[in-house]
């Protein structure tokens, strides 16, 4: 099905265009007239897959997040959330839920977060060339059922 | 995001205002740490009312929260959260560690 819109944002792997990504995807998602919850939705998920990136991806630095969005006439959103990172080596461990790589306090949730928010999430993944997420969603109300 | 907090006898609350993210958390986690090293309290009141977003960092933040209050002996209750995060929160399985109370403005 062809795309009725399309956007494409490139962002650096900085905590702080965290927000900003959100705000754009929600933005850009409000075309189909999401309810409150749903847009909630991907907002959450879409911050998981940029989290990612900024502490895993690029964990040694910062790099660029690429992040396009489609928005289907049947009242479905795509979202690919695409980086050149350090890959992940073992994709099936890094989406079991509470296992993290990382320092700190991350909670190891966030693939789990974005599969029970989002209809369908896949992973691409080559260690030391990056990793792709994709989210789609229904979110045209009119379009459920 | 701007941490206020508020002491009583034996307690200690963080009101929380805004995106809670993983941008946020380090900040956040750094001041309440250092309200509950000073005070000691034995219940830690995270109020959530003015939370406009929480991810999994907001999960993360509530469970390093639970494991340190554990050490003291205390306890963590979460007031006034928004119900946009309640699929979030239960996902995670921190309501089975927490209090959550829900009843927060949903933004």
């Amino acid at each position: 099905m062809k795309a009725q819109n399309t956007m494409k944002l490139t962002i650096e792997s900085l905590s702080i265009n965290e927000g900003f990504a959100r705000s754009v995807i929600c933005a850009f998602a409000a075309q189909l007239d999401p309810t409150i919850d749903v847009l909630s939705d991907i907002r959450t998920a879409l911050s998981e897959a940029v989290t990612n990136c900024v502490v895993h991806a690029y964990k040694n630095g910062t790099g660029a997040v690429y992040i396009t969005a489609a928005l289907y006439p049947d009242g479905r959103i795509r979202i690919k959330v695409r980086d050149k990172g350090c890959g992940i080596e073992d994709l099936q461990k890094a989406m079991e839920p509470l296992f993290t790589t990382a320092d700190g306090e991350r909670a190891g949730l966030g693939f789990a977060v974005m599969q029970s928010l989002m209809d369908k999430v896949t992973v691409r993944s080559k260690p030391g060339s990056g990793t792709t997420v994709t989210l789609e969603k229904r979110i045209g109300s009119t379009h459920e059922g | 995001m701007p941490v206020t907090i508020n002491t009583a006898p034996g307690s200690l609350t963080a009101v929380l205002v805004g995106d809670l993210d993983h941008h946020s958390a380090k900040p956040i986690r750094e001041r309440i740490d250092a309200a509950i090293a000073e005070h000691r309290p034995t219940e830690l009141v995270l109020d959530f009312g003015g939370i406009t977003f929480m991810d999994s960092s907001g999960i993360g933040l509530v469970m390093g929260r639970y494991r340190l209050m554990e050490e003291l002996g205390g306890k963590v209750v979460v007031d006034n959260a928004p119900t946009t995060i309640k699929k979030v929160m239960r996902l995670s399985g921190i309501d089975k560690l927490a209090t959550i109370n829900y009843g927060g403005a949903d933004k």
